[in-house]
């Protein structure tokens, strides 16, 4: 801080290096079961080829959405971290964000083209949001199976995402959901910010979030040209 | 003292210290602690070991920014390292080298940045936590016995809240428990500083290789290593219960 104390003309010498360039940063957050991690290995079944990704998992133990990430050959060992939340998958998303800053740094220091780094957070509830110190843009991911009243209810997920994903519409005949509900509910609270209402049973490619995805890339790399 | 001192020893400063048990978790694994009596036990065990050689390193890598006017050029930096070889030289087990690093490296991130100052350029990369935290507090204007405070401190307050999140023990219940604690973390980092010396800034620098660093502080005697009569207490029961933890696949937290 200068003598003065005038922020106006204060420049910070330690401003994150992130802000500046590297990857995009995209959180991936939600209740347990929405569909946070076949998302991410839908996103990186479409965009593998595409962009030199990583992804970063947060889960209740070590390495449960990590492995499945393996196990499923979506992407190799070392473009995966799995990072531990001390029971508190919130917290490490949110207000003490190091333990994924340092899994984000690791994995930038391993891979110094990487252009995409996915942050899954542990499955949370409503009120889950990403710090902007660590993600660039952050997805919320609901389903329709969770009740078509999940969009009304609100919360820092479904107002404030950058994007809104319903996820499992082809369950809403089963559930007696009504995504017209879902729809207006959330285009009510979201302030003109989009939302998608997918299936990923029915399109495992996530074709429209992978194009939003693509969408804020393009803009990020305008943004720092 | 400051506010630096509650911002450094408040378990909501963003270190990452939330995500490290202090070896309670592997602790309750194994039968150790189950019960508020058990938690003191092991609280007080690891206050009185690591919490100790936390002290002292704090304490004496605070001394050093404080009184590096009277250090050589570049000898700040060359005492930080030789700090930070001393704790590793006190940690035997691989798992809490890699802890106590890591929780250093999250220190500095938050740290440079809410107290700037020239003296985290001369810190060694991924310093262990104790040598952050001293560096820290020099940085926020603190005395080595802040530092010294701060880190037995902590060396207590994290186990202690990760055993209520994981015992889903009652908060007040664990909050007494700790307050308990108080007088004897005061009188660890009164130790601890103690063990740094009392005497004035006139420090020399010699030896070029960081094990050979001598004489680099005025508390130390001349010919010593600078950590020489820092505490050096280890607790096997703590590097075991770590080395089986970092091995679990099942675990909630990092160490």
């Amino acid at each position: 801080m200068p003598p003065d104390h005038n922020l106006d003309d204060y420049v910070d010498p330690y401003e994150p290096g992130h802000r500046h360039g590297g990857p995009l940063r995209v959180g991936l957050g939600g209740p347990v079961g929405s569909g946070k991690t076949a998302l991410a290995a839908a996103l990186c079944r479409t965009l593998g080829a595409e962009y030199d990704l990583a992804v970063v998992t947060n889960d209740i133990y070590t390495t449960e959405d990590a492995d499945f990430l393996r196990r499923n050959a979506v992407l190799p060992d070392d473009r995966i971290e799995a990072v531990q939340t001390g029971c508190c998958p919130h917290t490490a998303i949110r207000d003490d964000i190091t333990a994924n800053l340092d899994a984000v740094e690791l994995l930038e220091s391993r891979h110094p083209g990487l252009e995409l780094v996915l942050v899954e957070s542990g499955g949370d509830n409503l009120t889950a949001s990403f710090s902007y110190g660590l993600v660039d843009v952050q997805v919320f991911v609901v389903d329709v199976a969770g009740g078509d009243k999940v969009p009304r209810k609100g919360g820092p997920g479904v107002t404030s995402a950058d994007l809104l994903v319903v996820n499992k519409t082809d369950l809403a005949p089963m559930v007696g959901a009504d995504l017209g509900v879902m729809r207006r509910d959330s285009d009510a609270v979201r302030g003109g910010k989009p939302t998608f209402l997918i299936s990923l049973r029915e399109d495992p490619a996530a074709t429209q979030v992978a194009e939003w995805v693509r969408e804020q890339v393009r803009a990020r790399a305008v943004a720092h040209a | 003292m400051t506010a630096a001192l509650l911002a450094l020893a408040d378990s909501r400063l963003p270190a990452g210290g939330h995500t490290h048990s202090g070896g309670v978790e592997q602790a309750i694994a194994a039968g150790i602690v189950g019960d508020p009596r058990s938690l003191e036990g092991f609280l007080r065990r690891r206050l009185e070991t690591s919490g100790a050689v936390a002290g002292g390193l704090a304490a004496a890598a605070c001394r050093a920014v404080t009184e590096a006017e009277a250090v050589p050029d570049g000898g700040l930096a060359r005492v930080l390292v030789a700090l930070d070889a001393e704790a590793d030289a006190r940690t035997p087990s691989p798992a809490l080298r890699a802890a106590a690093r890591q929780q250093g490296r999250g220190l500095v991130r938050v740290g440079r940045r809410a107290w700037p100052h020239p003296v985290w350029d001369a810190l060694p990369g991924h310093p262990h936590h104790p040598v952050a935290l001293g560096v820290a507090a020099a940085a926020g204007d603190l005395t080595a016995r802040d530092a010294a405070a701060a880190a037995a401190y902590l060396a207590i307050t994290g186990p202690a809240t990760a055993a209520q999140r994981l015992l889903a023990m009652d908060p007040i219940t664990v909050a007494t428990v700790t307050a308990r604690l108080g007088p004897d973390v005061d009188a660890v980092a009164a130790d601890a500083l103690a063990r740094t010396g009392q005497g004035g800034a006139t420090a020399t620098v010699s030896g070029d290789h960081r094990t050979e660093v001598t004489g680099a502080v005025s508390w130390a005697p001349a010919g010593a290593a600078v950590g020489t009569w820092l505490p050096a207490d280890t607790d096997p029961l703590m590097d075991l219960l770590a080395e089986v933890h970092t091995a679990r696949g099942d675990r909630y937290f990092a160490s």
